[in-house]
């Protein structure tokens, strides 16, 4: 273009002749190439999808009951044990009180997905401002925020959780919140860390030396530079709050019936468990592959967007 | 007025204490800066060498104020900086910018090249338009060589010399008087060094701009400075202009590192003097003269009294006791 001097102006562009695949391509690659990233993937789009079609594709109204029509067996009992009750009415069966089962592990999924990224979302804000701000400013900023961190993993969530929900009743709202206050540790000591090793890097020095404002550092320089570290962070909150919920709601502490919510079937569906198995295996299973198929995600995308796995 | 330096730095100290124990109270001090004073003046280029570990770099992230000083004084144009908070201190920001060694380290991988080199704009000149920013970005990319078109790139997609015009672009683009290039080229291939100094040479004479030229090759900073100060364990211990340091010499040390320096004609031979054992460490720096643990000419009077730093000619300064 100019006279300018270039460093490799003289030089053939040997990437072109080679065909270098992109960026994007790289990635893609990497992504689909990846089985648990894929096995996950496909489950959780399958439960996210469930969630989102709920009304359209739940055979039955999961509120709708019929005490003449109770505790249908699942179509597999027509199969195993000849029982002339299991039809393709009810392909889950249904529960205690006659609703379709399988219509109540649709409208399930709404729930668990959306305590999931709910509280995810709270405690990666929490977790995030308080982590990045202390491996930023170190210090006597860091002794505060360490001390906080110390604290609440002092703090048995569970027993937390229970306190909280006997004392100001339980919702759905409720559970979100308290979830949300109380999982945003692993943020904050990832996040903590990361900033850490970030503040040293000469791009964050010299962004100091542009006159950039603390604020601006760590949105701009410090967070896309840890967006992957967080992304895995966020699953592995997900899955614990979904879990979480459903352990509150077989406490009888989280969601309230009659929500469709897994926990609570789980619950409902203990005093069955030596006559009717079918009634807790359905729910658990749900809850197991969406908890797995998280955890397959996250273990993928730490694998995909870590350095050494990019050979 | 212009006969204020760009840059006067005076009896600079930088101490960072090893705090320890159960009631994490300072148990010893790594004394990285000493005692460091030097001035540079507009359109002057004045290198700094030194091994590693002699505190060159930390002399020059304590001028730019990124770390504070111990004591001592700064002063940029006149003004003393070196007690001024971070708030106080964004004004004089401007004023003095920062190549770094590291072309891959110092920029940051998730940003477009463009968006790198605007980054001092939007703190510095709020109400530009975006559009009259990107147009500035522009004129910078001409101005280091690089071409228009790559201005949507990342990092990556740059070679280590280009990246490195892109640091310089970036430290340019607030028209300081003063940069400070802390080893800007000693992580490039031979060929493209000779270019990046080429350019920063180019740009000083059309800017007047004042370099603080931090390095360890004695090659590269006496192609490019005007004057040279040689440090050791964190004291300046010579400081002269180029020529009289390459042929003239006062300090052991120099002598040793001008002696290290290889010549590119394999039968001449050539007086060296080889320097014995390690630097010692800036924990425990010896009594005396610092450089007594290595000094061939090491006598009685160096292991008690510490030299000072003296003119022993004009304009030539030296920390020993035998000048």
């Amino acid at each position: 273009m100019s006279a300018t001097p270039q460093d490799d102006k003289n030089l053939p562009d040997f990437g072109a002749a080679l065909s270098e695949p992109s960026a994007g391509q790289m990635l893609r690659r990497r992504v689909f190439g990846h089985t648990g990233l894929v096995i996950g993937g496909t489950i959780l789009l399958i439960i996210a999808l469930m969630a989102l079609l709920a009304p359209l594709i739940a055979p039955h109204d999961p509120y709708a009951h019929n005490l003449a029509n109770r505790l249908v067996p699942p179509i597999w009992h027509d199969w195993f044990y000849d029982d002339p009750r299991a039809t393709w009415t009810h392909i889950f069966g249904t529960d205690h009180q006659g609703r379709d089962y399988l219509s109540r592990i649709i409208y399930g999924a709404r729930i668990s997905l959306l305590i999931g990224f709910s509280a995810a979302i709270i405690s990666g804000v929490i977790g995030c401002t308080l982590g990045l701000v202390a491996g930023y400013y170190g210090g006597r900023v860091d002794m505060v925020v360490n001390f906080i961190i110390t604290t609440r993993l002092a703090m048995p969530v569970i027993l937390v959780a229970l306190a909280v929900v006997a004392l100001m009743g339980s919702s759905l709202t409720i559970v979100v919140l308290v979830l949300g206050f109380l999982l945003w540790d692993q943020f904050a000591v990832v996040m903590r860390t990361l900033a850490m090793q970030m503040r040293e890097f000469d791009f964050v020095t010299s962004a100091q030396a542009l006159g950039c404002s603390p604020r601006y550092i760590i949105m701009r320089e410090i967070l896309p530079n840890v967006l992957n570290a967080l992304l895995v962070v966020m699953t592995i909150e997900m899955a614990n709050a979904i879990l979480l919920e459903a352990a509150l709601s077989f406490l009888g502490l989280g969601v309230q019936p009659p929500l469709p919510s897994w926990g609570l079937m789980l619950s409902q569906a203990k005093d069955e468990i030596f006559f009717d198995p079918w009634m807790i295996t359905i729910p658990g299973l749900a809850l197991l592959m969406l908890v797995l198929a998280i955890n397959l995600i996250g273990d993928g995308l730490r694998d995909v967007t870590s350095p050494e796995g990019r050979s | 007025m212009s006969d204020t330096p760009v840059l006067e730095v005076k009896d600079l100290r930088k101490h960072f204490p090893i705090a320890g124990g159960l009631l994490q109270r300072e148990q010893a001090r790594v004394y990285a800066v000493d005692g460091v004073s030097f001035s540079v003046g507009h359109g002057e280029t004045l290198g700094i060498v030194g091994e590693s570990g002699c505190g060159k770099s930390t002399a020059g992230k304590v001028i730019l104020k990124l770390l504070e000083p111990t004591s001592g004084s700064i002063h940029l144009k006149g003004k003393d900086i070196s007690k001024l908070s971070r708030r106080e201190m964004h004004p004089h920001r401007r004023e003095m910018q920062v190549i770094f060694q590291d072309p891959y380290a110092s920029l940051n991988q998730r940003m477009r090249a463009q968006d790198i080199v605007a980054e001092p704009l939007g703190n510095y000149e709020e109400g530009s338009s975006r559009r009259a920013r990107l147009e500035k970005v522009a004129a910078l990319f001409n101005k280091v060589g690089l071409r228009r078109d790559f201005m949507n790139r990342y990092p990556h997609e740059f070679s280590g010399g280009q990246r490195q015009r892109l640091g310089i672009a970036r430290a340019l683009a607030l028209n300081p008087e003063l940069i400070i290039a802390d080893e800007p080229v000693s992580a490039l291939d031979v060929s493209v060094q000779a270019q990046v100094i080429n350019l920063m040479m180019d740009l000083q004479q059309e800017f007047n701009l004042s370099y603080l030229f931090i390095a360890h090759d004695l090659a590269v900073v006496q192609h490019i400075s005007h004057r040279i100060g040689v440090m050791y364990l964190g004291k300046l211990v010579e400081i002269t202009d180029k020529r009289s340091l390459f042929r003239n010499p006062q300090h052991p040390y120099t002598e040793a590192l001008l002696g290290a320096v290889p010549v590119p004609d394999p039968r001449r031979r050539r007086q060296r003097v080889v320097l014995k054992g390690d630097v010692p460490s800036p924990i425990t720096p010896p009594k005396g003269c610092n450089f007594n643990t290595r000094c061939p000419y090491a006598f009685d009077r160096c292991f008690q009294e510490e030299p000072e730093l003296r003119e022993v000619a004009r304009g030539h300064l030296a920390a020993c006791h035998l000048r």
